[in-house]
Parts: structure tokens; C-alpha cells; sequence
């Protein structure tokens, strides 16, 4: 009978939507930690004050078990040439411009992870091994990582790197806020060592206060721009410098979260599995129509 | 009404021709640049770098390779959702195409990815956030939905040939049983799965879409824009059909049969409105974002992206239109090639040419290795699809009354 093999149908497309809708409440919860604490921590970097020692690049080195040298080889400018990237071997590095306004010293910009307040790499992540921590950093799980590199793809700052010849358990290689010193209370590798303080170390509300003030005190010195307030939705590493960022290969950056679109997109074609489900439901609807009809036309032709 | 029965059969050819063999040397070459992967890293095959991640293998063999599987959801809506019975013939090549297209695309990721022994963590480690976390389900899900689709054409095969050579021969009743009973379960229950599937497609065939929104700034504005995961989709649509002429003719051409001309050209006539929105929309979005302000310089970008909107999309959406093409082998045959190379050549640029990192020091092109690695695929998906219609019955020979038509309807409307 067409009427209860109706009903029969609808109960079972109810009994699968039921099993999708349960799993969706799990998918609320099966997401990577993503904490926008209201004190998380940050550095202010001040390219005006740093003197391109690259003592940040060995301790950085050091602390992280990567083959760093001697600290006196950091002392050969030669390396200042070229703009370097941070990479597999070097988490952070210094690259030095020419100066900027009111100034002839070069400006000396050290490179690494920004920690993004809402980070392109957490969201992305298709087995949420990035994670952004309470104290601000956003660090990777080596113990979930698949190695699809979709990361280094959403990264607007093109910081994540990759491991290409390791054959066996290549790693994605990024500054992770040194998470290990700081839960023991340990400044970053990096802002210890630095010998002038170009490396602030604090809450980032407090950062971009000092920030402000600086430019303030200092109109004549400074931009008035505090790279990383805003940039991509905020950043926890930000910069203060007397030239114009875009001369200093930083990225030009709306402050729009670089996660955002593609978040509503996806939140909007899940939102609680409704979508997928009507869809299933009124494909179930056609096919039951377009077969009955089809056989009502042939009861009407015999 | 006459009744198109349709009478799938395994096809008497022999397996080895001269292109079989030269089939089978690419696949070769392809295998042994693959070990050299799994060997000594993706680093010592591929030209990637901490520029660009993604290259030909993510951009062809994942995302074109999901794209020209679409044959198996869109011929399963029309014939099956939609139940127009004349296109019966088609569903099980389309099926088979989508089947083996996606062991291939997922055998495209278990390569690309750094850590391959990890490829079932997104089974339990979730980002419902992820773009990629979603692609990566939906394509696991529907992949085993397509398994399931293909069963009965396994069970069909074997039903009352149960043969087991040997002692073995004492369970041939028993096999026979089981797989009448299987067949018997799977045809009740195949209209849960063919919805699913389709369902399953859409939502992944447009999350291949989102996954490059959020690389923003780094996409080319040609392509970068927020409806892609809506231009994913009406492509994956319009490729659906195009992809099925394609095979079907490249098919019969092959194996000596005579091509399907009545459904083909029936399937050709609806390629044009679907291609036509699928213009509209793209039109319509470089119009509104006014992207085309980058058409007017001349460089790699945007002779690419003419190319693939002229001889990819407006071309062939000519063609379709036209009676002459549709009645033409040949001529049909262009015109669904082009589609195919169109949609090809989109997915490309949307995953390699469009990508362009902050911090790029040189461009990145495809190693000899890459394009190794990915014609082997091809080459091994060619010959394993000629392997199974030889053994299996897929395609349909016109006039022929062998087997029971299958088809799947919804259970309740059965009487
Ligand atoms: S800079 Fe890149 S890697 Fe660092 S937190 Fe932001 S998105 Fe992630
Ligand atoms: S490479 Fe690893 S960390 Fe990066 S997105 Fe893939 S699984 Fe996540
Ligand atoms: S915070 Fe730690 S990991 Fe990051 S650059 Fe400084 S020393 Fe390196």
C-alpha cells in the first residue's frame, strides 16, 4: 500500500536525521582548543630597537634542539643580503632594512608565528593539531598532525614549514611562543637573551599600550601604526617602526579574521546538519513522486 | 511507451591491445617515482616547498580527480531520484567511473600527505571548522557508498556461477546463498544509499570550494571569492554529464561497440542550461567583485583563466546548443572534452596557478616525478576500469536481453 510505505519511508529518513543531528552535538565539542583569553600574553617587537645581533635566532635554536653553532658566528652581517623565511631550520630569523624616517640606522625586523588571536592554522586544521593555548600561543600536536599541510596554505603570514625530506614523520616546523619555558614561568628563548629590549614581553593589552605610548612620546620617530593591533583580527607578536610596514615586506592585511568566510560558510552549510538533511529528505520526496507517478501513468495506459 | 531495457554485460574483448601496454609502461613510471616518496619524502619527488604546499596532486588528482567523479552523483539523481528510466544504460558506467575516481582520490591524499600512516586520524580527531576536515568525510563516507552501489553488480555477476575451484566446490550453494541473500538485502535498503550519495556530493563536491577561501589574500582575485564553494558545485554539475559522454565514447570506441547515441545526445541536450548557469554565476561574480579589471593585463593568470572560461565553458555551451553536435559522435565528443578540460583546468588554477604566497621567491611548476606519479594513476585507473567491464556487467549492449534490469527505487513505492 502506498500510504504505509510512505510512512515507512519517512520514519526511515526521521531515524537518520535523528543519528546525523546526534552527531553533530558531538561535533560542537570535538574541536581544537581555541581560547581568546582576556590575558594572554604577547611580544612587542621594536624594529627601531633592534640591533640585528640574531642572538634571538640561536637561543631560539638552542631551546628548541635545532643545530644552532656558536653564538660569535651570529655576529657575520653577510646573512643580511638577502630577506630570509623562517623554516625548518631557523624558527625565527632577522632581516635588516634601510633606515627609516629621521634615522640612518638600519631597521632590523625579526621574523616568526604572529600567535594570531584568531588563527587561519587553528581553524583550518583538519585534525585540529593547532591549538591557540590560554597564555596566547597557538602550538601544534605532533601526535595528531596528518602532514596534508593545509595549514601553511590558510596562514596569511606564510609561516607554518614543512618537513619535505623526512620520509618518515615530517614535521610542521613553526615558533610555538616557546610554550614549554613559559608554563614553567621562563621568558621566551628570544626575549631573554635579546641585549636591548627590542622584545617586550607582557600582556598584549599592556603591549599596545606601551605601543601607543611610545608613538606618542616619540611622533617624530615612529609610524603611526602598530602592526599586528588589528592586522588579520589582532595578533599577539606585534611590531612598532619608523617606515612604512609595507617597505618591510609585511603582508598588507584587512582586520577581518583570516578564519572568518570560510567559518560562516562552513558553519552555514552545517548549521546543525539541517541543510544535508532537508536536502536528503526532499531528494527522498522526489523519488518516491517521480516512481509513483511514473507508475500511476502506467496503471492510466493499461 | 517502449521500454529501453537495459541489459548490462561483462564485453567479450581481449584485455591486451598495443595502448594496454603503453598504459601499463606510464603506470610503471608513475610506481617508481611513487616509491621514491615513500622512500625519501615528498621533498626528493615533488617541487613543493614552504611556498607552496599544494601542487599537481592536491590540484589533480584530489580536487579535478572529485570533480570528473561527479558522473556517478548527477546520473544517479537523474536516473534514480529523478527515475527517468531511458538513462538506465549509463548509471553503471557512471557508477564504476565514480567508484574507481575516488579510490584515486584517495589514493592522490595517502600519497601527498607527510604522514600517510596517519590518514584515519580525521575519523577521530575533528575540526568541524575544517573545510578539509569536512571534504575528508564526505569523500571517505561516500566512497564507501559507492562500494556499496557497485555490490550488486557483484552479486549479479556471480549469482548462479558460484564456481569455487577444488574442495572448495562444497560451498558453492552455500556462497550462492549468501550472495542472493546480500543482493536481496542491498536492493531494499539502495535507495537509503544512492540519496545519501548524492546528498554526500554536494556537500563535499562544494567544500572543495571553501578550502582555498581562507588562504584569502593569497588566492589571485581572479578566483579568490566567496562563492566558490557555489562554483565547485555547479561545476562538479556540469562536468557530471560531460564526463559520461566522454568515457562512454572513449569506451565503446575501444572495445569495438557502437556508441549509445540515443541516450548520449538525450544527455548532451541538458549539458547547456546547466553549463549556462554555471557562466552566469561566474560572469556574475567577476562582474560584481569587478575582477576583470585583471583580464587586462597580459600574463600566466589571466590567459589561464580565458582559457578556461572560453574553450571550457563558453565554447562547448555553444556546441551543446547545437542539433548538429548532439547527432555527431565526434562532435559531441569535443564538445564533452572540453568540459572536462575546462573543469580540469579550473581546479587547477583555483589550487596551483591562483596561489600566490606573500613571500614567493620562484613559482612552482611540476616536477617530472609529479606529473609521473600522476599520469601513472590515470594510466592504472584506465586499466583497472577496462579490467572490470571486461569481467563485469557494466556497459550496456543495445539489443541484448541478459540480465535483469536493477533498478532502485524507493521501497515504499513498491507494490
Ligand atoms: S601566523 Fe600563521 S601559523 Fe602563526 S598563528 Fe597566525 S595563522 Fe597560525
Ligand atoms: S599539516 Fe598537520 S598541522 Fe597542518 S593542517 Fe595538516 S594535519 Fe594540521
Ligand atoms: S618565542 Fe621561542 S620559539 Fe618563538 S621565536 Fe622566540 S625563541 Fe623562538
Amino acid at each position: 500500500m502506498p500510504g504505509k510505505s510512505r510512512r515507512d519511508f519517512l520514519k526511515t529518513t526521521a531515524v537518520i536525521g535523528a543519528g546525523v543531528a546526534g552527531l553533530s552535538s558531538s561535533t560542537a565539542k570535538a574541536a581544537p582548543k581555541n581560547i581568546l583569553s582576556e590575558d594572554r600574553m604577547g611580544v612587542l617587537v621594536d624594529t627601531t630597537v633592534c640591533v640585528g645581533c640574531r642572538n634571538c635566532e640561536w637561543a631560539c635554536k638552542t631551546a628548541h634542539d635545532l643545530p644552532a653553532g656558536e653564538l660569535h658566528s651570529y655576529e657575520d652581517r653577510s646573512v643580511f643580503t638577502e630577506k630570509r623565511r623562517p623554516g625548518t631550520k631557523a624558527l625565527t630569523v632577522v632581516n635588516e632594512y634601510s633606515s627609516g624616517k629621521n634615522s640612518n640606522l638600519p631597521l632590523d625586523v625579526k621574523v616568526q608565528c604572529m600567535h594570531c588571536d584568531h588563527p587561519a592554522c587553528v581553524s583550518a586544521c583538519i585534525v585540529g593539531a593547532f591549538s591557540k593555548e590560554e597564555n596566547g600561543s597557538v602550538i601544534w600536536d605532533t601526535d595528531k598532525c596528518i602532514g596534508c599541510r593545509y595549514c601553511m596554505a590558510a596562514c596569511p603570514f606564510q609561516v607554518p614549514a614543512f618537513e619535505y625530506d623526512k620520509a618518515i614523520n615530517p614535521s610542521i616546523m613553526k615558533c610555538d611562543f616557546c610554550f614549554n619555558r613559559t608554563k614553567e614561568g621562563k621568558l621566551p628563548a628570544c626575549v631573554a637573551i635579546c641585549p636591548v629590549e627590542a622584545l617586550t614581553y607582557g600582556t598584549r593589552t599592556e603591549l599596545v599600550k606601551i605601543a601607543r605610548e611610545r608613538i606618542k612620546r616619540n611622533p617624530d620617530k615612529y609610524v603611526d601604526h602598530i602592526f599586528g593591533e588589528y592586522e588579520v583580527g589582532g595578533t599577539a607578536w606585534m611590531y612598532l617602526s619608523s617606515k612604512d610596514f609595507s617597505e618591510l615586506d609585511f603582508p598588507k592585511l584587512g582586520t577581518n579574521p583570516a578564519p572568518g568566510v570560510s567559518e560562516s560558510i562552513q558553519h552555514g552549510i552545517f548549521a546543525y546538519f539541517v541543510p544535508p538533511v532537508s536536502l536528503y529528505a526532499l531528494l527522498g520526496g522526489i523519488m518516491w513522486i517521480s516512481k509513483h507517478r511514473k507508475e500511476l501513468d502506467e496503471e492510466g495506459k493499461l | 511507451m517502449n521500454h529501453e531495457e537495459i541489459n548490462p554485460v561483462p564485453i567479450k574483448h581481449k584485455y591486451f591491445t598495443p595502448g594496454v601496454f603503453i598504459l601499463l609502461i606510464i603506470a610503471l613510471n608513475g610506481l617508481i617515482f611513487l616509491m621514491g616518496r615513500f622512500f625519501f619524502g615528498l621533498g626528493s619527488v615533488t617541487n613543493l616547498n614552504d611556498q607552496y604546499p599544494w601542487g599537481l596532486w592536491i590540484g589533480v588528482d584530489v580536487a579535478a580527480g572529485v570533480a570528473l567523479a561527479a558522473g556517478g552523483f548527477t546520473t544517479a539523481a537523474l536516473g534514480h531520484v529523478m527515475h527517468k528510466e531511458e538513462y538506465n544504460a549509463i548509471i553503471r558506467p557512471a557508477l564504476l567511473t565514480a567508484m574507481l575516481g575516488y579510490t584515486f582520490v584517495a589514493m592522490g591524499v595517502f600519497v601527498d600527505i607527510g604522514r600517510w600512516y596517519f590518514i584515519w586520524h580525521p575519523l577521530i580527531m575533528w575540526n568541524g571548522s575544517s573545510a578539509l576536515f569536512e571534504v575528508g568525510i564526505c569523500v571517505m563516507i561516500y566512497m564507501s557508498v559507492l562500494y556499496i552501489e557497485f555490490l550488486p553488480i557483484v552479486t549479479e555477476r556471480f549469482i548462479g556461477k558460484v564456481k569455487l575451484p577444488g574442495f572448495l566446490s562444497g560451498l558453492n550453494n552455500f556462497v550462492d546463498k549468501l550472495l542472493r541473500l546480500l543482493d536481496n538485502g542491498l536492493s531494499k535498503t539502495m535507495f537509503i544509499f544512492i540519496i545519501a550519495g548524492v546528498v554526500l556530493s554536494t556537500l563535499h563536491q562544494s567544500s572543495l570550494g571553501t578550502l582555498m577561501v581562507i588562504a584569502g589574500p593569497k588566492m589571485h582575485p581572479l578566483w579568490q571569492t566567496p562563492i566558490l564553494p557555489l562554483l565547485f558545485l555547479l561545476s562538479a554539475i556540469s562536468v557530471g554529464f560531460p564526463m559520461v559522454i566522454f568515457e562512454s565514447l572513449l569506451a565503446s570506441r575501444s572495445l569495438g561497440l557502437k556508441p549509445e547515441m540515443h541516450v548520449l545526445s538525450k544527455l548532451g541536450s541538458m549539458i547547456a542550461p546547466i553549463l549556462g548557469i554555471y557562466l552566469a554565476f561566474k560572469l556574475g561574480d567577476m562582474f560584481i567583485r569587478e575582477s576583470f579589471v585583471y583580464l587586462k593585463e597580459f600574463n600566466t593568470v589571466s590567459v589561464l583563466f580565458s582559457i578556461e572560461i572560453l574553450f571550457g565553458v563558453i565554447i562547448p555551451l555553444r556546441m551543446f546548443l547545437s542539433h548538429k553536435v548532439l547527432k555527431s559522435p565526434l562532435f559531441l565528443f569535443i564538445a564533452s572534452a572540453l568540459v572536462v578540460f575546462g573543469v580540469l583546468l579550473n581546479r587547477i588554477n583555483n589550487f596551483v596557478v591562483a596561489y600566490n604566497p606573500p613571500y614567493s621567491t620562484q613559482s612552482y611548476f611540476p616536477s617530472f616525478g609529479e606529473i609521473s606519479v600522476t599520469i601513472g594513476f590515470a594510466a592504472i585507473l584506465i586499466l583497472v576500469y577496462r579490467f572490470i567491464v571486461l569481467n563485469f556487467p557494466v556497459i550496456s549492449l543495445p539489443g541484448l536481453r541478459t540480465a535483469q534490469p536493477t533498478k532502485y527505487t524507493i521501497k515504499g513505492a513498491k507494490k
